[in-house]
C-alpha cells in the first residue's frame, strides 16, 4: 500500500458524507450570516427610527423623490444601453475583420476605470472649462441628471456589450441560417429568431446595468449637482449631519427609509422582471418584407456600424478617458513630486490607495475561498434542484440591493450586535456582500460547463471527490476563478456607496477622490488629476497582468 | 424545377482546403446524395449550394442563374439541417409558416400552405407543439415541412436522419425521396451513410477530401467502383495483392501472392504492374468439394459469424491472404472452422486496380 499523505487523508475524508455535507452546510450558513440576513436584520434593527423621518415631510419629500429619480434613471439608462449596445456587440461578434478586436479590447475600458474616476473624467470632459466646454465658451452638459445618465451609460455600455456578445457568440447560428435559406433577409432573420432566442441574455444585461445604476454612488455624488438620487441623497445626509443641520436620529431614519425603499423597490422591479421577462414575447409574427429587406443590406449596414462607433467613441470611450489629459498633464507640474514625495494631502491619497488595493485583494481571496463550495452546490444541484435553484436566486440578492443601502443596512447590524467590530471588518463584509454574487455566479456557470460524466469518469478510475475536484474541476475552472477574481477586484476598488455607509474613519482612494473633486476649492485640478490618473493606472496595471495570465486559454 | 451546377468550386478555411476544384451536374427533379466519410467537404458543398457560405474560386448556377453572389434568402431554396435547426421560440404551426411570412405572402395564403404541409408530413395534430415537446421523427418533419413550405423548388438536405433511432431513419428516408418526388423537386441529400444513400438516390457522388471521386446511379457506384476507395466505400470489398499478367479471352490474368493465379475484368492496365483485386463478399463461392470453375482457390474457414440474414465465413486462402465470404444464412448449408474448403469467383465481377501509390491502407481509409 502507498504511504497515505495529508492529501490522501483530505481525500479520504472527502468520500465521507458527513464531510461533504458539512462543507456545503458551512457554506449555506456562510451565505446566510454574512450575505443575507445583516443587511434585512440591519433595517429592521433601525426599524425605529423611521418615525423620526416621517415627522420631518421635507425630508421624507426629499427621500422619496430621491428614490423616484433612482428608478427613473436606471430604466432609462438600462433600456438606452441595451438598445445602443446591441448594435455593437453585433459588430463585435459577427465581424472577421481584425481591427474589431481593438474595438473589442476597448469596449472594456470604462468597465475597468474606477467609477469614481470615471465620474471625474466626464464631468472633466461634459462640464469643467478643461473638456468640451472649451470650444463652446459654457457648459456642454452641467451637473445634473443628464450628466448622471450619460454616467451611468458609460459604465452600463460595456456590460451590456459583454453579455451581448457572449450570448451572440454561444448562439446557434443554425437557427439564424435556417431563417435565411426560408427566404428572411439578415434583417428579420435577427429581428424574428437570434434576439428572440438571446432574449434572456438581452434580459440579464439589462437587469446588470440596472442593478449597477441604481447602486453606483461615488460618480454619481461627482456629476450630481444639485440633482439627488437615493445614493446622493444618503451621502448629503451624511453631510448634513456633519454639519449639525440634522440630528443623528433623522439621520438615521432618513437613510434606514431611503435605503428600505430602494431595497423594496429593486426587489419588486427584479421580481416583475423575472417573473414577466421569460413571458414578454417579442413582436416576431409581423413581418415588412420591403422595408426589412432594405435595412439588411451594405448601405444600411455601413450607417448602422459607422452610427455605432461613433456613439462607442465619442459617448463612452473619449469621455471616460478624458482624465487621463489632465493627469498627464500635471506629471509636468511640482504636484507630481509632492506626490511622489507624499507630504501634505497625498500621505492620505496613498495610504487610502493601498487600502483599497489591500482590501480588494482580501475580498477577493474570501470570495474563492466561500464562493467556490457554494458554486458547485448551485451548478451541481448537491442538496436537492429546489434547494439550488433558491440559492440561486439569494445568491443574487445584494446584486439587485444598491449597495449604499446594503452599506447602511449593514452598519446598522453590525454596529448593533457587534458594537466593538473594527471598521476594516465592516469594510470587508460590506464589499463580500457586494462582490459574492459576482464570483459566485461566473463560478457555477463555470461548473456547470464541464460535463458531469467527466466527474463521473475520475470516480469510476478510483479517485476521491478531492481528488476530482483538484484533478478534473480545478484545471477545467481555473481561468474562470481568474476571471471571477478579476471582476471582484475591479467591483471592490471601484466600490464607493456601501464604503461611505459603514465606515466613517476609514477611507478608500474613491472616497477620497470624490471628496477632492466635490470640493474643488480645497484641491487643485493638478491634484484631482494626478489622483485619478494613479488610481487609474494601478488599476489597469494589476488588471494587465491578470488578463495576461488569463489571455488565450480557452473559455474554462 | 432547377438543375444545379457547380462549376470549378474551390472553398479553403485557413489551411485546411475544404473542397477542391469541384464540378459537379444536379439534374432538375432528380434525387442526389452527397456521399462521404466525415470531412470530405459534403456539408460544405451543400452549403456553398444554399448561399450560407462562399466560394473562393468558381460558380454555382441554381437553373441557369448564377448565384455567387445572390443571399440564401433569394435562392428559392429549402434547407433541412442536420440538428433540424427549429425555431425554440416558435410552435411547430409557426415554424412552418415562418418562410411564406417572410416572403410576404398575404396570411390566407401562408395559412393554406402551412396546413398542406403540415397535412403532408401527418403533423397536422401538433401544430401547437414547441419544439423540445417533439420527438426526434417528428422534428425532422416539420424541418422538412418547414423547408417546403416556402415554396422551395431545390430541397438541400445536410444528414437530416443523422439524429434519428435506427428504425425511424429506415422509415423516414422514404419519405422524405416520396415528398420531394411527388412535388417534383430537386433535392440534395448529404449523408455518410452509404445505405441511406443506395436507399433513396437517383446518383450518387462519392466525395473524398474535397473532390468528387465518383458520380453514378447507386447500381453503377456498387457494381463498377471507378476506385479502390469507391469499391471500400460503397458496400465491402476484399483487396487481394498482386501482378497484373497478360489479358487473354477469360480476361486479365492476375498473380496473387504464392503464384496463385486468376482471372478478372479485362482492364487496360499493362502487365507487371502491381495490383489490386477487389471482390465482393458475396461474389465469392464456398464449397467443400472442388468443381470444375474458374478461379477456384483452397481454404481453410477461420471465423463464422451469424449475422441473422446473412453468415460471415473469414476464410485463409492458400496464398494466406484473409477473405470475407457472405452468404444467405436461411438457404445455404453452414460451413464450420477448420474445414478445407474451395474458393471462387466469377472474373468479369473480380475488378482490378493499379495499386496505390500511398499504400492500400491509407487509400481506403476513411478519416
Amino acid at each position: 500500500m502507498p504511504k497515505q499523505g495529508a492529501i490522501g487523508a483530505l481525500g479520504n475524508l472527502s468520500s465521507k458524507r458527513s464531510a461533504k455535507y458539512g462543507m456545503y452546510l458551512t457554506a449555506v450558513i456562510v451565505l446566510f450570516a454574512l450575505i443575507i440576513l445583516p443587511p434585512i436584520l440591519g433595517i429592521a434593527l433601525k426599524w425605529g427610527s423611521i418615525a423620526y423621518v416621517l415627522g420631518r415631510r421635507d425630508l421624507l419629500s426629499r427621500s422619496l423623490i430621491a428614490v423616484q429619480n433612482s428608478f427613473t434613471i436606471a430604466l432609462l439608462v438600462s433600456a438606452l444601453g441595451v438598445i445602443a449596445g446591441i448594435p455593437l456587440a453585433w459588430v463585435i461578434a459577427r465581424s472577421k475583420s481584425k481591427w474589431i478586436k481593438i474595438v473589442d479590447t476597448l469596449a472594456d475600458i470604462p468597465f475597468i476605470v474606477p467609477t469614481s474616476v470615471l465620474g471625474y473624467s466626464l464631468l472633466l470632459f461634459w462640464s469643467l472649462p478643461e473638456g468640451l466646454s472649451s470650444l463652446f465658451e459654457s457648459s456642454i452638459v452641467s451637473p445634473g441628471w443628464l450628466l448622471i445618465m450619460l454616467l451611468h451609460f458609460t459604465f452600463s455600455y460595456p456590460v451590456i456589450v459583454r453579455v451581448v456578445v457572449g450570448a451572440l457568440l454561444d448562439y446557434k447560428r443554425e437557427y439564424e441560417n435556417a431563417a435565411r435559406t426560408l427566404g428572411a433577409p439578415p434583417f428579420v432573420a435577427a429581428r424574428t429568431v437570434t434576439f428572440s432566442v438571446i432574449k434572456p441574455s438581452l434580459i440579464a444585461a439589462f437587469i446588470l446595468a440596472f442593478a449597477r445604476s441604481i447602486s453606483e454612488t461615488g460618480a454619481t455624488f461627482i456629476v450630481a449637482g444639485a440633482f439627488e438620487n437615493g445614493p446622493v441623497f444618503i451621502q448629503h445626509m451624511k453631510e448634513s449631519l456633519s454639519q449639525g443641520a440634522i440630528t443623528q436620529a433623522e439621520y438615521d431614519g432618513a437613510t434606514v427609509f431611503t435605503s428600505f425603499m430602494l431595497i423594496i423597490v429593486a426587489l419588486l422591479i427584479f421580481l416583475v422582471i423575472r417573473i414577466v421577462g421569460p413571458k414578454l414575447k417579442l413582436p416576431v409574427k409581423k413581418i415588412y418584407p420591403a422595408v426589412e429587406g432594405k435595412l439588411s443590406y451594405t448601405k444600411a449596414c455601413l450607417s448602422r456600424n459607422i452610427v455605432t462607433l461613433l456613439v462607442f467613441f465619442l459617448i463612452v470611450l473619449v469621455p471616460s478617458l478624458f482624465v487621463a489629459r489632465t493627469a498627464f498633464s500635471a506629471i509636468l507640474t511640482d504636484t507630481f513630486a509632492e506626490s511622489v514625495s507624499g507630504s501634505g494631502i497625498w500621505g492620505e491619497y496613498w495610504q487610502s490607495l493601498a487600502l483599497s488595493y489591500i482590501l480588494a485583494g482580501v475580498v477577493t481571496l474570501l470570495n474563492v475561498l466561500i464562493g467556490l463550495p457554494m458554486a458547485i452546490l448551485i451548478a451541481r444541484k448537491r442538496l436537492g434542484s429546489l434547494f439550488s435553484a433558491v440559492l440561486d436566486l439569494l445568491v443574487n440578492v445584494p446584486l439587485v440591493v444598491p449597495s449604499i443601502a446594503l452599506g447602511v443596512s449593514l452598519r446598522g447590524f453590525w454596529k448593533e450586535t457587534v458594537a466593538f467590530a473594527p471598521e476594516m471588518l465592516l469594510l470587508i463584509f460590506a464589499h463580500l456582500a457586494i462582490t459574492y454574487p459576482y464570483f459566485v455566479k461566473s463560478m457555477s456557470a463555470a461548473v456547470e460547463r464541464i460535463s458531469i460524466d467527466m466527474e463521473d469518469a475520475s470516480r469510476t478510475l478510483g479517485a476521491k471527490p478531492l481528488i476530482v475536484f483538484k484533478t478534473i474541476v480545478l484545471p477545467l475552472t481555473k481561468y474562470s476563478i481568474l476571471s471571477g477574481a478579476i471582476m471582484v477586484f475591479t467591483r471592490s476598488v471601484s466600490e464607493t456607496g456601501a464604503t461611505i455607509a459603514v465606515v466613517s474613519t476609514l477611507k478608500t482612494a474613491p472616497v477620497v477622490l470624490v471628496d477632492w473633486v466635490t470640493h474643488p476649492s480645497q484641491f487643485t485640478a493638478s491634484q484631482r488629476g494626478l489622483g485619478s490618473g494613479f488610481l487609474m493606472f494601478f488599476s489597469f496595471l494589476i488588471l494587465l497582468a491578470l488578463r495576461l495570465a488569463i489571455r488565450e486559454k480557452g473559455r474554462y | 424545377m432547377p438543375d444545379v451546377r457547380v462549376v470549378n468550386v474551390s472553398k479553403r478555411f485557413g489551411k485546411v482546403v475544404a473542397l477542391d476544384n469541384v464540378s459537379l451536374h444536379i439534374k432538375e427533379h432528380e434525387y442526389f446524395s452527397l456521399l462521404g466519410p466525415s470531412g470530405c467537404g459534403k456539408t460544405t458543398l451543400l452549403r456553398l449550394i444554399a448561399g450560407l457560405i462562399r466560394p473562393d474560386q468558381g460558380e454555382i448556377y441554381i437553373g441557369n442563374r448564377l448565384v455567387n453572389d445572390v443571399p440564401p434568402e433569394e435562392r428559392d431554396i429549402g434547407f433541412v439541417f442536420q440538428t433540424f435547426a427549429l425555431f425554440p421560440h416558435m410552435n411547430a404551426w409557426n415554424n412552418v409558416t415562418y418562410g411564406p411570412r417572410v416572403k410576404g405572402f398575404d396570411m390566407v395564403k401562408a395559412e393554406t400552405i402551412g396546413h398542406e404541409v403540415l397535412e403532408m408530413v401527418k403533423l397536422h395534430e401538433r401544430l401547437d407543439a414547441f419544439p423540445n415537446e417533439l420527438s426526434g421523427g417528428m422534428m425532422q418533419r416539420i424541418a422538412v415541412a418547414r423547408a417546403l413550405a416556402a415554396g422551395a423548388k431545390l430541397l438541400l438536405l445536410d444528414e437530416p436522419l443523422g439524429q434519428l433511432d435506427a428504425k425511424v431513419r429506415a422509415d423516414l428516408r422514404y419519405e422524405i425521396r416520396r415528398m420531394a418526388k411527388d412535388l417534383e423537386l430537386t433535392a440534395i441529400h448529404v449523408t455518410h451513410d452509404q445505405s441511406e444513400a443506395m436507399a433513396i438516390s437517383d446518383r450518387i457522388a462519392v466525395m473524398r477530401k474535397g473532390k468528387i471521386i465518383q458520380v453514378g446511379t447507386p447500381n453503377e457506384l456498387y457494381m463498377e467502383p471507378a476506385s479502390i476507395f469507391v469499391a471500400h466505400f460503397i458496400g465491402e470489398s476484399n483487396f487481394l495483392e498482386g501482378y497484373a499478367l497478360n489479358s487473354d479471352n477469360e480476361g486479365m490474368l492476375v498473380e496473387l501472392r504464392k503464384n496463385v493465379k486468376v482471372h478478372a475484368k479485362r482492364n487496360n492496365i499493362n502487365s507487371g504492374q502491381k495490383v489490386v483485386l477487389a471482390v465482393r463478399p458475396e461474389i465469392f463461392s464456398v464449397e467443400k468439394e472442388k468443381k470444375e470453375e474458374e478461379n477456384v482457390i483452397p481454404g481453410v474457414v477461420e471465423r463464422t459469424t451469424f449475422e441473422g440474414t446473412t453468415i460471415r465465413y473469414e476464410v485463409k486462402l492458400i496464398n494466406q491472404d484473409l477473405v470475407v465470404i457472405v452468404k444467405p444464412s436461411m438457404t445455404e448449408k453452414w460451413l464450420k472452422v477448420g474445414e478445407q474448403v474451395f474458393v471462387s469467383f466469377p472474373p468479369e465481377k473480380a475488378h482490378v486496380f493499379l495499386y496505390p501509390e500511398r499504400g492500400l491502407k491509407d487509400e481506403i481509409s476513411v478519416e
